[in-house]
């Protein structure tokens, strides 16, 4: 088959997964495109080569093209989010001292429930939180602020939300720069291993259905080419289902672990894949149900309602039309191309391109195009729901 | 216009259409730039700043570390900063986008409206700018033009790096796979090396890709 090229960057996380998948199993290729991935130094670097017309997609923060239809930081281009790539997979941590003394008020780490981590830590914490995040629009920051405001933190006085790029959290840590941080894995078992932190909750345990990458293409690049957008969409679908399946993790963990990539130890990378994480310096294993979910539930589908979810929170904190961001973000989750690119036939997609976020506590069958799709749990902790025909 | 700010809407565009020339060259001369230029390695920070015409023309100010850097550009005030974009500290620079109270400059990424493409020759050498709210575009381009330049320069200095530490190890391969064929079929080393350059042309390979197939397979054997 004659494939052809198109260049795709991502940041060396264990989420970058599915377009590795892609590319290393061969998706891409049946799919009729040459994939040629990069890794990039940061965040704002892959946005801009993106936005340049250096690259066609990109791993990306799911905020970051809300952000930018908000006219937001950086680069004035429009990016669209064709695909989600993962969802969940963050983990929230703490220094090795308010380790300490969270373990010496009681606190068991049982990574599991955002009320009582959330009270120990801040009880434990000493004036200003200071919480590290890898970019200023992330889910990661989105859930710091979303999860301290519902405790009754209040932010700025209370809390202080910094950006730290993820490779260097560890160090910040250890200098004392922050308390604490939200981060995506590798990065928090890294603090850890290297005894510089504690896990305290993984990001699910605040919304357990938190959007977390999306596949980013230039607006203008999906509406010129819709075969390749199509065929980059369907090569990542192919390579989220066959992540998904249990017997295909530690084939997944080795490539991710490759220099390519994450270049590190397979055993790290696994930890997320799985769910099984270390969260302690003394060794205490938790596992998660829904760490990191990539497939299931529809995780790929591209809810507008959970752009408008961001676009409203973004909107909230920085005294923007709340309304009018709605509307702009959830303009940017390209459902219709995703649906567009999936036939039935291939994959049960939901009836519907918006949901009430928040409001599924189990996993509950609903309206399908096959009628065989369940959705996972997408719940708050503090039970809340967002309605998005209440917002623009 | 021939460059612009990002999305803010600052004092740039608020500016009366006609500006007296001679006021809009008063401001240029009156006061010198403050830069700064984010970069670990020392001699690297040197160059930057003698390119950017420090101590004289401007005020370049160069911050070496990465700990607690948003804190210490927002304590210097510059209206420009300049970081390698290479650097995972870049994103630290995007916080510095949304400022957080009335009295802060907020930065913005330079982003050039005009055709001749600064930008991405800018990003394309390797640098990335950031500039204060209300900056004037025609201020910021000399700058910009001169880190390029720079910049390039570096790009170059680390692909040739790159490509004499890449011909350095092809060497090296190339040599260990010379010694198992001499050992393996008792044959000199020009005849050994004859034969790699013979199979890789049959391959259709580079002489290094076939040594280095040999020197790895070999490692299965013994």
């Amino acid at each position: 088959m004659n494939a052809t090229a198109l260049r795709a960057g991502f940041i060396p996380l264990v989420d970058c997964a599915p377009l590795a998948i892609a590319r290393e199993i061969g998706f891409a290729e049946e799919e009729g495109l040459s994939l040629e991935l990069t890794a990039a130094p940061s965040w704002s670097a892959l946005r801009d080569e993106l936005a340049l017309g250096q690259i066609e997609a990109a791993h990306m923060l799911a905020p970051v093209p809300v952000a930018m239809a908000l006219g937001l930081g950086g680069m004035p281009a429009r990016l669209d989010a064709v695909a989600v790539l993962s969802v969940n997979g963050n983990v929230v941590g703490v220094s090795a001292q308010l380790a300490e003394r969270l373990a010496a008020q009681g606190h068991e780490f049982g990574f599991d429930d955002a009320y009582a981590a959330g009270r120990a830590l801040l009880a434990a914490a000493e004036g200003t939180l200071r919480m590290g995040v890898p970019f200023p629009f992330s889910m990661h920051a989105e859930l710091v602020y979303y999860w301290l405001a519902a405790l009754g933190l209040p932010s700025p006085q209370g809390l202080d939300v910094r950006t730290v790029p993820p490779p260097l959290m560890a160090a910040a840590l250890a200098r004392g720069e922050i308390d604490a941080f939200c981060v995506g894995e590798p990065w928090g078992s890294i603090a850890v291993e290297e005894g510089h932190g504690a896990l305290l909750l993984p990001g699910s345990a605040i919304w357990a259905g938190a959007c977390e990458k999306v596949l980013a293409v230039r607006h203008d690049w999906a509406e010129a080419d819709p075969v390749r957008t199509a065929q980059l969409i369907r090569a990542t679908w192919r390579a989220q289902r066959w992540i998904s399946h249990p017997g295909n993790l530690s084939t997944a963990s080795e490539i991710l672990a490759g220099p390519a990539y994450l270049d590190m130890s397979a055993d790290i990378v696994e930890r997320a894949l799985t769910g099984s994480l270390v969260v302690t310096g003394d060794g205490k294993r938790r596992h998660v149900p829904g760490f990191l979910r990539v497939y299931e539930g529809a995780a790929g589908f591209p809810w507008r309602s959970q752009a408008a979810w961001i676009a409203d929170r973004l909107a909230a904190r920085l005294g923007l039309d709340r309304a009018a961001a709605a509307k702009a973000g959830r303009q940017v989750f390209r459902s219709d191309l995703y649906r567009a690119a999936l036939s039935p036939s291939l994959a049960d997609l939901p009836g519907a391109s918006e949901k009430v976020e928040g409001a599924i506590p189990t996993p509950t069958p609903v309206a399908s195009q096959r009628g065989t799709l369940v959705l996972e749990r997408d719940g708050f902790f503090d039970g809340a729901v967002f309605d998005p025909s209440a917002h623009g | 216009m021939s460059s612009g700010l990002s999305v803010r809407r600052g004092r740039t565009r608020g500016l009366p259409a006609r500006l007296p020339g001679c006021l809009a060259f008063c401001c240029r001369v009156t006061r010198p730039l403050s830069i700064v230029v984010v970069e670990p390695d020392p001699d690297r920070a040197k160059l930057i700043a003698e390119t950017l015409g420090a101590p004289d023309k401007n005020d370049v100010h160069i911050i070496g570390s990465e700990s607690g850097l948003a804190r210490a550009i927002s304590a210097r005030d510059p209206d420009i900063v300049l970081v390698d974009i290479a650097s995972p500290s870049r994103d630290v620079l995007e916080e510095l986008t949304l400022a957080s109270s009335p009295m802060e400059r907020p930065v913005a990424m330079f982003v050039d409206r005009s055709d001749d493409g600064l930008t991405r020759a800018a990003i394309e050498a390797g640098v990335s700018a950031y500039v204060v709210d209300g900056m004037q575009p025609d201020r910021i381009r000399p700058i910009l033009d001169a880190a390029i330049v720079r910049f390039q320069m570096f790009q170059q200095m680390r692909t040739e790096l790159e490509a004499t530490k890449r011909a350095l190890e092809e060497r090296k391969i190339i040599d260990r796979a010379k010694g198992l064929i001499m050992k393996a079929r008792g044959v000199d080393e020009d005849e050994a090396y004859a034969l790699l350059r013979r199979t890789a042309m049959d391959q259709g390979k580079r002489v290094a890709e076939v040594a280095e197939a040999l020197v790895s397979s070999a490692g299965l054997l013994s």
